[in-house]
C-alpha cells in the first residue's frame, strides 16, 4: 500500500510525468465519448431494422407479450410464406432486379460517355453546356413532371411514330419512358453521375491517352479499354448509387404508371391492405408483423449487394471526384 | 474529282467532343428545356384533357392559376412556407451533423469498416415506398387498438425527456435555442437518414486534405481546437456549399410541396394549378439556394 502512495507521489511531483498521464487521462476520455457517439449513432440507424427483423419472425403470441424482448419465444416462418405467395416475391422480384440492373448499366454507359466528353475534349460552349448539368442536379424532377407525362402519353418524337402508325403511341404504363430518359442521360440523377464521372476523369493523367494515341488507339477504343478500365472507383459508386437509387424510386414509377408486376416497392405499398382484405387478418398488430416481414424481404436484395460491394463503394467514393 | 476538305486534328476532336455529349444533349434539349417551357406555358392555361380521342387542348387564362394558388387555394401558403423553412431548419443541423461523423469516421480505429457499413445503410435503406407503408400502417395502429410496437416502445419509454428539458431552462439557456435543440433530438432519425451522401462527401474531402498541413500546425504547437478551425473548416467549406446544394435539393424534392403538386396533377386533375405549385416552390428553393451559397461563396477559401 505505502509502495503505491510513494509511487502516486513521484508521479505527482514530476511535472513531465503528470502531463503524460494527463494526456493518457485526456485521450482516454475522448476514445470513450467517441465510441459512445458511435455506438448511440449505429444504434439509432440499426434499431428500426432489428425491430422490423424481430417482427417478422415472431408469431400471433409473441406480439401481445410484453415480455419477449428482441428475441421472440415462438419464432415462425409463417410470415415470410404468406407475404412470398402474397407478393408473388420471386417473379416481381427478379423482374424488378433485372429491370433495375438494365438501367444501370445503360446509366453507367451514357452518363461515363458524357463526363468523357466534358472532362477530356474542348469545343464551343462546353462551359455553358456544363452549367446545364449542374442545373439538371439541382432542378428536381417534379417541376417537369408534367410535360414529361403528356409527352409519353402521346410519344410522337419529330412526327415519326404518327408518321408509320398514324397515330402517337402511348407509352404510360410500360417501362419504356424510363429506359428511354435514361438512354439519353436524363434518368434518376443521371446529372449527378455525369458529374461524377467528369471530375473523375480530370483527375486521370493525360499521358495514358496520349500513349494510347501514340500507339494508335483510336477515340473509342482509348474511352472504352482504357479510361473506364482506369476510372474504377468512379465506376463502382456509380454503380452503387444507380442502383440503389433507382430501386428506391418511386417518382417515376408513379408518373408513369409502371405496373406493379414490374416495380416491388409498389406491391410493399398495397402489402397490408392486402393481408387485411385477402386473409381476413384483422388484427392491426399482426398485420403490421407480414408488412415487415415484407420490408424485409423488399431490402434483402439491395443490403446483400451493398455488403458484398461496400469495401470498394466506400474506397471508389473517397478517390473518385464525387469531391470535385 | 473534288477534293475533300481535310479536318484539322482539334476539329476532329471537337466533332468527337459533341459525339460523346450528343445522348445527353438530345435528352437535356426534348426533356428539360422543352419541359420547363411547357411548365410555363401550363401555368399560364387551363389544360382540357381529351380522355376517348387522347391528346389534349390548351385555352390561356393569364395569371388565373396563379390567383388562385395564393388567394384561394385552402392550404398552399401554409404547405409552401412549412415546406420551405423545414428545409432551412434542417440544413445547419445536418451540416454540423454530417461534418462531425465524418471527422469521427475519419480517424483510424478497431472496427471502423463495420462503422461505415452502417453509417451508409441510411442511403441504401432510403425508400419512399416503404417509408410510406410503415407510415400508413402506424396511422391505423394509432387509429385502432393501443398496443405492441414491442420494441421500440421499451426503448424510448424509458426516459423522462420533460425532466431535461426543464433542468436546462431553469439552468438559464433560452428556451428558443433550447426548443431548436430538443427538435432536432426529437428527429434525430430523419437527421440521420438525410445526411448519408453528405457524410461520404464530408469523407472524401477530409481525406484529401494535405497530411503536412496537420504536421506544420502540430509543429507550431496548435491545439486540436485551433487545428480544426484554422485548418480542416476552411479546407471544408467549398464542401460545405456542396453539401447545403445537395441537402436544399434532396429535403425539397421530398416536401409537402411536391406531394401537393403532385396530388393537384393526377388526383384532381387541376394540371396548370400544378404547374403553378411547381414553379412557384422551385423558384423559392433556388433564390434561397443561390442566396445561402452567395454568402458563403464570399466567406470560401479555395486551397487549390
Amino acid at each position: 500500500m505505502t509502495k503505491y502512495i510513494t509511487m502516486a507521489k513521484a508521479v505527482v511531483n514530476d511535472r513531465d510525468k503528470m502531463q503524460v498521464l494527463g494526456n493518457d487521462v485526456k485521450n482516454m476520455v475522448i476514445m470513450i465519448m467517441r465510441i459512445l457517439i458511435l455506438i448511440g449513432v449505429c444504434y439509432v440507424i440499426l434499431l428500426p431494422l432489428i425491430g422490423m427483423i424481430v417482427n417478422s419472425f415472431s408469431s400471433n403470441a409473441d406480439a401481445y407479450d410484453p415480455m419477449v424482448f428482441v428475441i421472440p419465444k415462438n419464432p415462425t416462418l409463417e410470415r415470410y410464406q404468406l407475404v412470398i405467395e402474397r407478393m408473388d416475391y420471386f417473379s416481381v422480384m427478379g423482374r424488378n432486379l433485372l429491370y433495375v440492373a438494365a438501367l444501370t448499366v445503360i446509366q453507367l454507359v451514357i452518363s461515363s460517355m458524357v463526363g468523357y466528353g466534358f472532362a477530356r475534349f474542348n469545343f464551343p460552349f462546353k462551359r455553358l453546356l456544363f452549367a446545364c448539368v449542374v442545373i439538371m442536379i439541382i432542378i428536381p424532377a417534379h417541376t417537369i413532371m408534367l410535360p414529361i407525362y403528356l409527352t409519353f402519353r402521346e410519344f410522337d418524337p419529330l412526327g415519326l411514330i404518327s408518321l408509320f402508325t398514324g397515330t402517337p403511341m402511348n407509352l404510360i404504363g410500360s417501362t419504356a419512358p424510363v429506359f428511354i430518359m435514361t438512354m439519353l442521360g436524363c434518368g434518376v440523377r443521371s446529372g449527378l453521375y455525369i458529374y461524377i464521372f467528369c471530375q473523375f476523369f480530370r483527375g486521370l493523367p493525360k499521358e495514358i491517352e496520349e500513349a494510347a494515341f501514340v500507339d494508335g488507339a483510336g477515340v473509342w477504343y482509348t474511352y472504352f479499354r482504357i479510361m473506364l478500365v482506369n476510372a474504377m472507383p468512379a465506376v463502382v459508386t456509380v454503380t452503387v448509387f444507380s442502383f440503389v437509387w433507382q430501386f428506391n424510386d418511386t417518382f417515376f414509377g408513379n408518373l408513369f404508371l409502371i405496373s406493379d408486376s414490374t416495380l416491388i416497392s409498389k406491391k410493399i405499398a398495397s402489402l397490408q391492405a392486402m393481408i387485411a382484405n385477402a386473409d381476413r387478418i384483422l388484427e392491426i398488430p399482426i398485420q403490421e408483423l407480414y408488412l415487415n416481414a415484407g420490408i424485409v424481404l423488399v431490402l434483402l436484395p439491395i443490403i446483400i449487394i451493398y455488403i458484398v460491394l461496400q469495401k470498394y463503394f466506400i474506397e471508389g467514393v473517397e478517390r473518385s471526384g464525387i469531391v470535385g | 474529282m473534288k477534293k475533300r476538305r481535310r479536318l484539322s486534328l482539334n476539329q476532329k476532336r471537337m466533332l468527337m467532343g459533341y459525339i460523346f455529349i450528343l445522348p445527353w444533349l438530345i435528352g437535356f434539349i426534348y426533356f428539360y428545356v422543352r419541359s420547363i417551357a411547357m411548365t410555363i406555358q401550363l401555368s399560364f392555361s387551363e389544360l382540357v384533357m381529351d380522355i376517348l380521342q387522347g391528346g389534349y387542348s390548351l385555352t390561356a387564362v393569364g395569371f388565373e392559376n396563379y390567383r388562385h394558388a395564393f388567394l384561394v387555394h385552402g392550404s398552399f401558403n401554409q404547405i409552401l412556407t412549412t415546406s420551405i423553412l423545414g428545409i432551412i431548419i434542417d440544413i445547419p443541423m445536418i451540416i454540423m451533423f454530417s461534418l462531425f461523423m465524418a471527422m469521427l469516421l475519419n480517424r483510424k480505429f478497431r472496427g471502423r469498416a463495420l462503422i461505415r457499413v452502417v453509417f451508409f445503410l441510411p442511403i441504401i435503406m432510403a425508400s419512399d415506398a416503404i417509408a410510406a407503408s410503415l407510415e400508413l400502417s402506424a396511422q391505423m395502429m394509432s387509429g385502432g387498438i393501443t398496443s405492441t410496437s414491442t420494441i421500440t416502445e421499451n426503448v424510448t419509454g424509458a426516459v423522462n425527456i420533460d425532466f431535461f428539458i426543464d433542468m436546462f431552462i431553469t439552468l438559464g439557456i433560452p428556451f428558443r435555442a433550447m426548443s431548436y435543440v430538443v427538435g432536432v433530438v426529437m428527429r434525430i432519425n430523419a437527421v440521420i437518414a438525410a445526411s448519408g451522401v453528405q457524410i461520404i462527401i464530408f469523407l472524401a474531402a477530409l481525406q484529401a486534405i494535405p497530411g503536412s498541413l496537420y504536421e506544420v500546425a502540430d509543429i507550431e504547437g496548435a491545439t486540436g481546437y485551433e487545428t480544426f478551425w484554422k485548418v480542416t473548416f476552411p479546407l471544408m467549406m467549398p464542401h460545405i456549399i456542396t453539401n447545403i446544394v445537395y441537402t436544399v435539393v434532396d429535403s425539397f424534392t421530398r416536401s409537402y410541396v411536391v406531394t401537393l403538386a403532385y396530388d393537384t396533377a393526377f388526383t384532381s386533375f387541376n394540371y396548370g394549378l400544378s404547374s403553378v405549385f411547381s414553379i412557384v416552390s422551385t423558384l423559392i428553393t433556388l433564390l434561397i439556394l443561390f442566396a445561402v451559397v452567395a454568402v458563403i461563396q464570399k466567406r470560401t477559401f479555395y486551397y487549390t
